[in-house]
């Protein structure tokens, strides 16, 4: 009987030639990573297992991206803890702020993450990694610790449910609302303990940034892990990049998957998420219909923060102005993204539509800073939860939606699509380049 | 561990996520007793305020759903919560929780008891009691290994035995 994509990568690193869905295995990690929320408890576990040095320095990153340029003396301080033990343990991969992006979207643009990896993180969206053909999972701060000292760590290894996409994708519609209408469907505990694989004829079209937004979203699904089998896409954009030789895993035809969602893309529209759960979505048309005012719109995060969702933001916002009651917030996710997105001149389209531009950081998507609501207010995100409070006050909300989404509600003050600005179809499809149907 | 917990219940509904655990604003400190003070306080605010010392949280699906933050069972322990029983749990938190020594049941067709009533949680039977009634609802054994780290107290007593390990046998053969 044949294995997942899944399983044979747990597998090779648990060095057994065969796992089954319900094993419990010991697992070499490539790659662990934490940031400046999570990293001062792990280090403070570490200290006391016992440990003393790290297994190896080089499979380690330390990203400060969560209150990060630091709002206060508290988180500072959690930022020094983590620069402290980087320079103690000679961590090379520890990233400073100016060269810093948020960890999903920083790590594998620098080739630290690559297909047929095993990376944990003490963050529940390291699962974004999954994008890459890699078995990625988020843990707790003592879990990391305990990689950290032992170089390995125990997993139950998953079933998998298969999400089968086919046909093309309408104008306006991104890999977000995909991953929206998909938990839409599923529900938020739709892939409780099990892994996420996305395959079918309509992935082999997205680019490797729609796919990492897909993968981060696995965990708002309940799922341990979201993957796609690494391809041709994966491979060039891997080119120049990989700092270790990538290892391909296919799934084999005759595996077990708990199940398979099918998917006809084409009657997918962009979508809205609303409060307090990302399951709670409905077409945009329908929430454009309910007049929703909103008081804050943000583009960033490490769900949507990619050059490919600044171009098809500052798309939408080129030549036209904020509503007068809205903040618009706009976060390059990593300062590679930053830079070029200054060398395309999209974020000029940002300022001079009068929003606000920020180095990177994860602070407004969970209420940490830059951009908390206070009571009342109503915001629209690309980040990746809408949770009560997620973004500062408990009654405050969060609707989720794709970039394309949020720039056309920041111009219109209310939850709106691009079409409502009479964009067509060729400004969608210029952004994304060649997906027409 | 105790092998058997007797406390109140709070019953709180389901995708308990963790920022409603322990809101992001707190984060910036990792000190059990300044995160006990704003437990669950986005769910309900006057919750932590009624939270007794040996109290247990009943609850429905997908409890803990969210965020890695290792900050909400601790927040939830220091809090006095002697135990978390619910439907299902977010993976992560269930990971966390036996990690930092905060025992988690979980029991598949659900324990409807009410607020205040007094249920009895038997590790070694692996049950879940309602006091009142005398209804008695099955647990799902933890797996092995979670069972070990939990006995071992938590996980970093568990890997400080496996290090000093590494080192004797590393003595040994030097």
């Amino acid at each position: 009987m044949g294995m997942t994509l899944v399983e044979k990568i747990l597998a090779d690193h648990s060095g057994r030639r065969e796992v089954r869905a319900g094993d419990i295995v010991s697992a070499r990690v490539d790659m662990i990573l934490a940031n400046d929320v999570t990293a001062p408890l792990s280090i403070r576990e570490f200290r006391k297992m016992g440990a003393t040095r790290v297994f190896d320095p080089e499979a380690i990153a330390m990203v400060p991206s969560h209150f990060a340029p630091s709002p206060s003396i508290q988180a500072a301080a959690q930022i020094q803890a983590m620069r402290e033990f980087s320079r103690e343990q000679g961590l090379p991969y520890f990233f400073e702020i100016g060269r810093m992006g948020i960890e999903h979207v920083l790590l594998p643009e620098e080739g630290l993450v690559v297909p047929g990896d095993v990376v944990i993180g003490a963050d529940s969206h390291t699962c974004t990694n999954g994008a890459l053909g890699a078995f990625a999972t988020g843990m707790g701060s003592t879990d990391i610790a305990a990689a950290m000292a032992l170089g390995e760590t125990w997993l139950r290894v998953p079933e998998t449910l298969r999400i089968v996409y086919y046909g093309a994708m309408k104008p306006w519609v991104t890999p977000k609302d995909l991953i929206l209408y998909t938990i839409g469907k599923i529900g938020v505990a739709g892939a409780l303990y099990q892994a996420l694989e996305y395959t079918g004829e309509t992935v082999r079209s997205i680019s490797m940034e729609g796919r990492f937004t897909m993968a981060n979203m696995a965990i708002e699904a309940g799922a341990k892990t979201g993957i796609f089998e690494a391809d041709e896409v994966t491979l060039a954009w891997e080119e120049g990049r990989a700092r270790r030789p990538p290892r391909v895993y296919r799934g084999d035809p005759d595996a077990t998957y708990a199940g398979t969602v099918e998917i006809d893309v084409r009657q997918v529209q962009p979508q809205v998420a609303f409060p307090h759960l990302p399951e709670k979505t409905r077409p945009v048309s329908e929430a454009a219909s309910m007049d929703l005012r909103i008081d804050q719109a943000f583009i960033g995060s490490c769900t949507n923060g990619r050059l490919e969702d600044l171009r098809l933001a500052a798309r939408v916002l080129r030549g036209r102005k904020v509503h007068p009651d809205v903040r618009l917030i706009v976060i390059p996710a990593s300062q590679r993204v930053y830079r070029q997105a200054l060398a395309e001149g999209l974020l000029d389209v940002f300022v001079e539509a009068g929003g606000a531009v920020s180095t990177p950081t994860c602070g407004p998507c969970l209420g940490a800073h830059m951009g908390v609501l206070a009571r009342g207010e109503r915001a629209i995100s690309s980040s990746n939860r809408n949770f009560r409070g997620r973004m500062g006050h408990r009654e405050s909300e969060v609707y989720l939606a794709s970039p394309a989404v949020v720039a056309a509600s920041a111009v219109l003050g209310r939850i709106a699509s691009p079409e409502e600005l009479g964009l067509d179809e060729t400004a969608f499809f210029e952004t994304v380049g060649v997906r027409a149907s | 561990m105790p092998r058997r917990i007797r406390g109140r219940a709070w019953v709180v509904g389901d995708h308990v996520d963790t920022d409603v655990i322990i809101p992001a604003r707190y984060l910036t400190t990792s000190d059990p007793v300044e995160l006990a003070r704003h437990v669950l306080e986005d769910l309900d605010p006057t919750l932590k305020s009624r939270i007794q010392p040996g109290d247990i949280l009943v609850a429905g699906d997908n409890f803990g759903c969210g965020s890695s933050r290792e900050h909400a069972p601790i927040a939830l322990k220091a809090a006095g919560i002697a135990c978390v029983v619910a439907r299902s749990f977010a993976r992560i938190f269930y990971r966390n929780a036996v990690n930092v020594g905060l025992p988690v049941v979980q029991c598949k067709q659900g324990v409807p008891v009410a607020s205040e009533r007094v249920v009895v949680v038997d590790f070694d039977a692996g049950t879940v009691t309602d006091e009142a009634t005398g209804a008695v609802y099955p647990a799902e054994p933890l797996p092995e290994v979670m069972r070990e780290i939990l006995e071992a107290g938590g996980l970093v007593p568990y890997v400080a035995r496996r290090l000093e390990e590494q080192r004797r046998h590393a003595a040994a053969s030097a």
